[in-house]
């Protein structure tokens, strides 16, 4: 992130004070989310990409690397520039599935 | 304030909303072509939305003293119908002469197959043929990086096409740097709850800067928002940021970029 540093007009002090309330926010909405689904009921168990994906960004935005939109963004990504010989599905899911095929 | 939302799909919209955006100093909009939800059974279902689209939403616009543009094709989730395609297609040149054409768009892929990028190709050469901008839809969520290399492939095999005359839109972190280092424009398209929020947006102009970058609600019949744009203005003067900053990214911009239509004339 170096490249970009000074980009953002604030300081530090400041961003804090406009966006930590509303990132305070969207972090319990994230631990909200994880407890829900350890409190699902019972069935559909079987493994989610989606969730594997969700579970693996976390990780990333503790790493201390930078770009970390960017990288998320792969994350969730499918990575190939391969053409689908038909349509499977009208609307993508939200995220690739990375381990399709892989024994987990 | 000042605003043009290059990415509105009016058809969808009520007169309420015409009326908020007239309020917030819209002063213009472009409707692309697109998908309504739906599968349309037929090529005269299209012509139908273009007639819609050329004719009576300009009229609607009017009313509330904003200028309606629009762009034609025949939409990236309708394209794996190769047969549509072709029938849509032949219909659409004729539309081209409307005064309030701009171009084709939004065309684009949708899951990024083999029918889906043939029905773009056809696009592209029809724009070509008859000297059209461009404006292009990149596929949403984990499509998008795919979606936005193939597309920007498929372009840059074709030399006669000049990228200033294309602007790639719904543009990412992840794909803001492909389209704008190969010379195109492109869209942020501002979303309440998926894909780009407004903060986002307001970060992605301070890292990539303003040049060939355009913002847009890309309201339509889904979760969106018509405000989006002076929603953005106020994210960005949240932020200190100039009022000629802004105008650039929300205005001057896409005047720039509209204005090489001889069809698009700002009034007034
Ligand atoms: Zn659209």
């Amino acid at each position: 992130m170096e490249r970009y540093s000074g980009t953002c007009p604030l300081t530090r002090r400041q961003i804090a004070d406009e966006y930590f309330i509303e990132s305070r926010n969207r972090l319990l909405e994230i631990a909200a989310f994880l407890d829900r689904l350890e409190r699902a009921a019972e069935g559909g168990s079987e493994r989610d990409f989606r969730v594997q994906a969700f579970q693996e960004a976390l990780q990333l935005l503790c790493d201390g690397e930078e770009a970390r939109v960017q990288r998320v963004q792969m994350l969730l990504s499918d990575p190939s520039t391969q053409l689908k010989a038909q349509l499977d599905q009208k609307s993508a899911t939200g995220a690739h599935d990375h381990w399709r095929g892989e024994e987990l | 304030m000042r605003y043009i939302d290059h990415h509105a799909h009016m058809v969808s919209r009520t007169t309420d909303d015409y009326h908020q955006m007239a309020l917030t100093g819209c002063v213009a909009v472009t409707e692309p072509a697109f998908w309504p939800g739906w599968d349309r059974l037929s090529a005269a279902g299209f012509e139908d939305y273009f007639r819609h689209i050329t004719d009576f939403e300009p009229k609607r616009a009017a009313k509330y003293g904003i200028q309606h543009y629009c762009w034609l094709c025949l939409n990236p989730k309708e394209g794996e119908d190769r047969e549509l395609a072709r029938e849509v297609l032949a219909r659409i040149p004729r539309y081209l002469e409307c005064p309030t054409v701009l171009g084709l768009g939004e065309i684009g892929v949708n899951r990024v197959t083999r029918n889906e990028v043939e029905t773009f190709h056809d696009h592209v050469a029809l724009a070509l043929e008859h000297n059209q901008l461009i404006l292009i839809h990149t596929p949403h969520l984990e499509d998008k990086w795919k979606g936005t290399r193939v597309i920007i492939e498929a372009l840059l095999q074709r030399s006669e096409l000049k990228p200033g005359r294309v602007l790639i839109d719904h543009a990412e972190e992840h794909t803001i740097e492909m389209i704008l280092e190969n010379g195109f424009w492109t869209g942020l398209t501002l979303y309440p709850q998926t894909k780009v929020s407004l903060s986002r947006a307001a970060d992605m102009i301070e890292m990539y800067g303003s040049e060939r970058i355009c913002v847009a609600s890309a309201c339509d019949w889904g979760a969106s928002l018509p405000l989006a744009v002076p929603e953005f203005v106020l994210e960005m003067r949240r932020r200190g940021h100039s009022e000629a900053l802004i105008d650039k990214v929300v205005y001057q911009n896409t005047v720039e970029f509209l204005g090489q239509s001889p069809n698009f004339r700002l009034q007034g």
